[in-house]
């Protein structure tokens, strides 16, 4: 009737490491849960402020005149934002794919990290500093107006769209080019007529995550396209436009509460709509890679 | 031979049309043209912020760095308490995301089931999308309150002994700028470090639990050192994304010039104050004197950038599969590993 002698149960130096162990399970469970509350607690607060200040006027009327900030809505805003968030995409999706095509396709190794290099650093300026640059360059002797805005914009997007290109012309199937090569097509086409087109999805799609993200940009425009603006809707690119971001940012150290509800409503509907494209473009691009075999 | 040779002239010619024969040179030059002037308005823009800050850089050379004055009515300006304040927000946003963001990928990529995985990563990356405005926004009119009512008095009471945790209570200040920071840089850094983790080959981590190891001691001894480098370039990433936030920082900060030792008090940075300064700014130094401020920036954030590149090169020297995978995760991030 010989019991076992030795119990199962880790001790001494074994138990010490497997406490370790799972003290740090635990923190790294802890940091992922407090990231999550973080977000949670955001959006709903945004959410939960800014539903509530959404109605029909919010979209289709402008600011009420005089004293009556709780009438009325943003759609000046919204217009301004579309026209320079559009302007800006006008710009620089082909410059972005012009640029990615030559790094990718046609430049020498040497050139392409250049390239690759300036698009780098660009994407690492600060966008105020970005802002700055086109307030000197353009706004300081030509005033303000929601074109310059657009600049700067662009400035900030054509690294994105342009490395998004890239990634996608790389994994472009090589045998492609060569299958086309072989049939005598010249180069140019081939890339214009077979690689390009069989990228343009992945394009897209990193084309709608840049805009997404200069969607959410203030600062950059503060300079160049905020002052003096009526709160008319207003479409015209040579004057100083508001956009949504602008004006989250203007109502949000107003005293009178009905601004600031404008505030969480407008930053509640850009959230939404970044989020949302931001969400749909990665998902589309996760399956874009899958079918190119990525 | 010769008629042959002059025979197969205008069959060329017929399968190839002049469209054929320019269009070669002129996408080579359209799109090289287009990268130049990618280059190009990087030369720009440091030039024109050169040129812009001339007045102030006749007016206050150097020493504008090590003043503290920015006195408008004066027209005194320097920029060392900004750099200050840009300096410990920055710094304290980095030491308090790294460990976080470790902690998230480590969750994402040894310990989270599958399922969980996928979820989580989307909504950390959620986290990174949502604009600096609405942070911004967010921060002053809720996370503010919280400061002032909460977190400050508790810090007061258990740490007070330390000058840091000093002063009166308010909604804004160095305190709630940085923690408004510290949600933004947290999911960068989490993003590409999981993605390096992820890169790590399975034999390496296998081997370590074979001998015995216990997954803490695999990550220690392990994914830490091989994913290291990589590391370091996501948090040099996040720095320079926290010292070039301009409108989080400017909305919770409280814009006041000074150096003080209390994290209470108000504070600007680089980039809140020009931000800040958008309407005010009268006189030709004083705009002088911001772009001055946005030189220095440009000046820290290029540092920060090349820096950054640096620490990835060696990675460059790893097999081809594992540098795809780390190229897109810091692609994502806006950083190359060339």
């Amino acid at each position: 009737m010989s019991e076992p002698t030795f119990s199962l149960r880790a001790s001494g130096r074994l138990r010490r490491r497997q406490l370790v162990n799972q003290a740090m399970g635990v923190l790294a469970v802890g940091a992922a849960l407090l990231a999550v509350a973080v977000l949670a607690i955001v959006v709903i607060s945004v959410g939960s402020r800014g539903a509530g200040a959404l109605n029909l006027d919010f979209f289709t009327q402008n600011q009420a005149q005089g004293f009556n900030p709780k009438g009325g809505g943003v759609l000046f805003a919204i217009v301004g934002s579309v026209v320079l968030v559009g302007i800006a995409t006008v710009i620089a999706l082909p410059l972005g794919v012009l640029v990615a095509v030559y790094i990718s396709e046609l430049a020498p190794p040497r050139l392409a990290r250049i390239a690759r290099m300036a698009l780098d650093i660009t994407n690492g300026i600060p966008t105020i500093v970005i802002g700055i640059f086109v307030f000197t360059m353009l706004v300081a002797a030509h005033g303000q107006s929601a074109f310059a805005g657009s600049i700067a914009l662009a400035i900030i997007m054509v690294p994105l769209v342009a490395r998004a290109t890239e990634e996608v012309l790389l994994l472009v199937p090589s045998s492609q080019r060569e299958a086309s090569l072989a049939l005598g097509v010249s180069r140019w086409r081939t890339t214009v007529q077979v690689v390009v087109p069989s990228a343009i999805g992945g394009i897209l799609t990193g084309t709608t995550l840049a805009i997404a993200r200069v969607a959410g940009e203030t600062a950059p425009l503060l300079f160049l396209t905020s002052l003096g603006t009526s709160s008319q809707a207003d479409a015209n690119p040579f004057h100083p436009l508001q956009s949504l971001t602008l004006v989250i940012f203007s109502y949000s150290d107003q005293a009178d509460p009905a601004y600031q509800a404008k505030a969480w409503a407008a930053a509640f509907t850009l959230m939404c709509f970044v989020l949302f494209t931001s969400l749909a473009a990665k998902l589309a691009l996760a399956r874009y890679r899958k079918k190119l075999g990525g | 031979m010769a008629i042959s040779h002059a025979d197969k002239r205008p069959a060329l010619k017929r399968t190839r049309g002049w469209l054929d024969r320019i269009g070669d040179p002129a996408l080579k030059a359209i799109t090289f043209s287009a990268a130049a002037l990618a280059v190009t308005i990087l030369g720009l823009i440091a030039y024109e912020l050169v040129r812009g800050s001339r007045l102030a850089f006749h007016s206050f050379g150097l020493g504008f760095v090590t003043s503290q004055t920015w006195d408008t009515i004066h027209n005194q300006f320097g920029a060392l308490s900004l750099i200050a304040g840009t300096a410990v927000t920055a710094v304290l946003a980095i030491v308090i995301a790294t460990p976080l963001a470790i902690a998230i990928a480590l969750f994402l990529t040894e310990i989270a089931p599958k399922p969980v995985r996928a979820l989580l990563g989307a909504l950390v990356e959620m986290l990174a999308a949502i604009p600096s405005v609405i942070l911004g926004l967010w921060g002053i009119l809720i996370l503010g309150p919280f400061v002032q009512d909460q977190l400050e008095p508790f810090l007061n009471s258990t740490l007070g002994f330390l000058p840091f945790f000093r002063g009166s209570h308010s909604p804004t200040g160095i305190l709630t700028a940085t923690l408004v920071l510290t949600i933004m840089v947290v999911p960068i850094v989490a993003s590409v470090t999981r993605e390096l983790f992820a890169t790590v080959p399975p034999e390496l981590r296998e081997g370590a639990l074979a001998l015995g190891a216990t997954r803490w001691e695999m990550v220690r001894g392990v994914l830490l050192p091989a994913a290291r480098p990589g590391i370091l370039a996501a948090v040099a990433l996040g720095f320079g994304r926290a010292v070039g936030e301009a409108m989080a920082v400017l909305m919770t900060i409280g814009g006041q010039i000074g150096i003080h030792l209390s994290l209470f008090g108000h504070s600007d940075t680089l980039a809140s104050r020009i931000a800040g300064q958008y309407q005010g700014a009268s006189t030709n130094l004083q705009i002088s004197s911001l772009v001055y401020l946005a030189t220095i920036l440009l000046v820290i954030s290029l540092a920060v950038n090349i820096g950054a590149q640096l620490l990835i090169k060696p990675i460059d020297q790893r097999p081809r599969r594992r540098r795809i995978a780390l190229d897109r995760a810091l692609e994502t991030q806006g950083l190359s590993a060339d």
